[in-house]
């Protein structure tokens, strides 16, 4: 097993409100190995946005430590691509300027040609090819989605944070989506982290899946997916995932508090 | 199409114009009563002179108090969209000063800077239309979703990068929104200083000067051209808002 490039170590966190300290985060563990895809899945509030936000550096924890690639993590670091459920494209510039956005922040090697190429080549693995030069406004839901995962990627980041990125998607959409996830993760390797409420979304695109206990969160359980890589649509309708999902399902009614702690242990 | 933009405006004008002869015919109404549009075209061509250079007054004194509005306006725009503080402090002072009518300032701006005439017209005009511009460049600016910094943010982006890459284009139809509303607050603010200063110039002095020879089709006639001004750099703006922000404008589908 190689070292984790993404290494949570026992942090906490606690938001300034008006009613006094508001705990989110209180014991969050969570590693993932290069090249790993974690999925977080929890009861609403339970600070999976703060999670994202600590990776990406742009907050600090009040306690424990967010490593990144051995460092670590102070402030944010370019290496780090960002979805989330709303695609925020910009409205004034085309799809391919849109998921060149990046390149103009980071610094890059690449000449203005090769950056566009780039953006030309992920934009047709997602299927958006013929749709660069249209404005986001003339585009799908699930096309603007589709864009912002290009976006998130142009830049090659080592890491890859997915904020509930096809929650507000239709289902039929959303399965194309996690397909063409696959798709990308086969072409464009990267180490992912994906925040979802959906069960079925965790097992099929994740090799593991962290459940966050309710607010304050700390770690409550991990589950080793049995499926590696790509996998198909129907691999969700077998035993074993059936199974998997089932103890998923168990563990977020522990989290909300609607199931005792004692039964999970037996 | 393009028939349409320019012919039907002008059908438009063409029948308020022929109605308002009408209103005025049926009643029988004296010139100082209300004068009709076939009396004002003998009182345009009789200053025709005066009506050039004074509209010229006008007009650029109108132009620099909006530029210097704009200036203004998206300054405070900015201070108070980015920062709470700053906007907590300043909104009622902006809120206040915009309530006082303008009117009354124009005397006290007209003894303050006695015979600095230009300078005099060209501050009221842009006291009066500052208002609206810094108030949506400040919403613009204060309403930008987090998730649209936080892109940037995450890639070590700094903050003026932020400010020029999303939120300063993001603002830009809330801006030429304010700009419309400005223009036309601007040529008032122009013209209440143009009538009160004695021997002023500019369209406003032209005004006065009918009142005072009871030359009732001039005064009409300097309405018409004040009006007929204001719809130029009114259209002025949303070429530029065309040109600048015309992503905002959905397509009809």
């Amino acid at each position: 097993m190689s070292e984790p490039l993404i290494e949570i170590k026992g942090v906490k966190h606690a938001y300034q409100t008006q009613a006094g300290p508001l705990p989110v985060l209180d014991g969050l563990d969570l590693s993932v190995p290069e090249g790993g895809f974690a999925a977080v899945v929890g009861p609403s509030g339970c600070g999976k946005s703060t999670l994202t936000r600590l990776v990406a550096g742009l907050m600090k924890p009040d306690q424990g430590e967010v490593w990144l690639h051995g460092q670590l993590v102070k402030g944010p670091k370019a290496t780090v691509g960002m979805a989330f459920q709303n695609p925020v494209l910009l409205e004034w510039r085309s799809i391919l300027k849109n998921v060149m956005l990046p390149l103009e922040i980071v610094p890059t090697k690449l000449s203005k040609r090769q950056q566009e190429d780039r953006a030309r080549k992920l934009l047709a693995l997602v299927g958006l090819e013929g749709f660069e030069d249209k404005r986001p406004s003339e585009l799908s839901g699930g096309m603007r989605q589709r864009a912002s995962l290009c976006r998130s990627l142009v830049h090659q980041p080592e890491v890859l944070i997915l904020d509930e990125p096809f929650g507000a998607l239709d289902a039929f959409t959303r399965e194309d989506l996690w397909q063409t996830m696959h798709r990308l993760k086969a072409e464009e390797p990267f180490t992912g982290v994906l925040i979802t409420h959906d069960l079925r979304e965790s097992i099929f695109l994740a090799d593991e899946v962290v459940v966050l206990s309710g607010r304050p969160a700390h770690t409550q359980y991990v589950m080793d997916v049995h499926l590696k890589g790509p996998r198909d649509l129907e691999h969700l309708y077998t035993p074993e995932s059936a199974e998997a999902l089932n103890i998923l399902r168990h563990q977020i009614q522990i989290a909300q508090g609607r199931a005792p702690v004692e039964e999970a242990a037996q | 199409m393009s028939w349409q933009k320019v012919g039907v405006p002008i059908l438009a004008m063409a029948i308020f114009l022929v109605l308002w002869e009408l209103l005025v015919w049926a009643n029988g109404w004296p010139n100082y009563k209300m004068a009709s549009p076939s009396d004002l075209w003998p009182a345009f061509w009789k200053f025709k002179h005066l009506f050039v250079s004074m509209g010229w007054d006008t007009l650029w004194r109108t132009v620099v108090g909006l530029l210097l509005a704009v200036v203004v306006g998206v300054g405070l725009g900015m201070v108070m969209g980015f920062s709470r503080v700053m906007r907590d402090a300043l909104y009622p002072l902006l809120v206040g000063f915009n309530a006082i009518p303008k009117a009354t300032v124009v005397p006290i701006v007209a003894l303050m800077f006695v015979g600095a005439h230009d300078f005099n017209t060209v501050l009221i005009a842009f006291m009066i239309s500052f208002f609206p511009i810094a108030v949506s460049v400040s919403i613009g600016l204060s309403t930008l979703e987090p998730e649209y910094r936080d892109i940037l943010r995450s890639l070590g982006a700094s903050r003026v990068t932020i400010f020029w890459k999303i939120a300063l284009p993001k603002t830009l139809p809330e801006f030429f929104g304010a700009l419309k509303v400005a223009v036309t607050l601007a040529f008032i603010g122009t013209n209440l200083m143009e009538i009160v200063s004695p021997h002023g110039r500019g369209l406003g002095a032209l005004f006065d000067s009918g009142k005072t020879n009871s030359d009732y089709p001039l005064m009409f006639a300097v309405l018409i051209a004040l009006a007929f001004l204001g719809i130029v750099l009114y259209y002025v703006v949303v070429a530029l808002e065309k040109v600048f922000a015309g992503w905002a404008e959905r397509s009809p589908t």
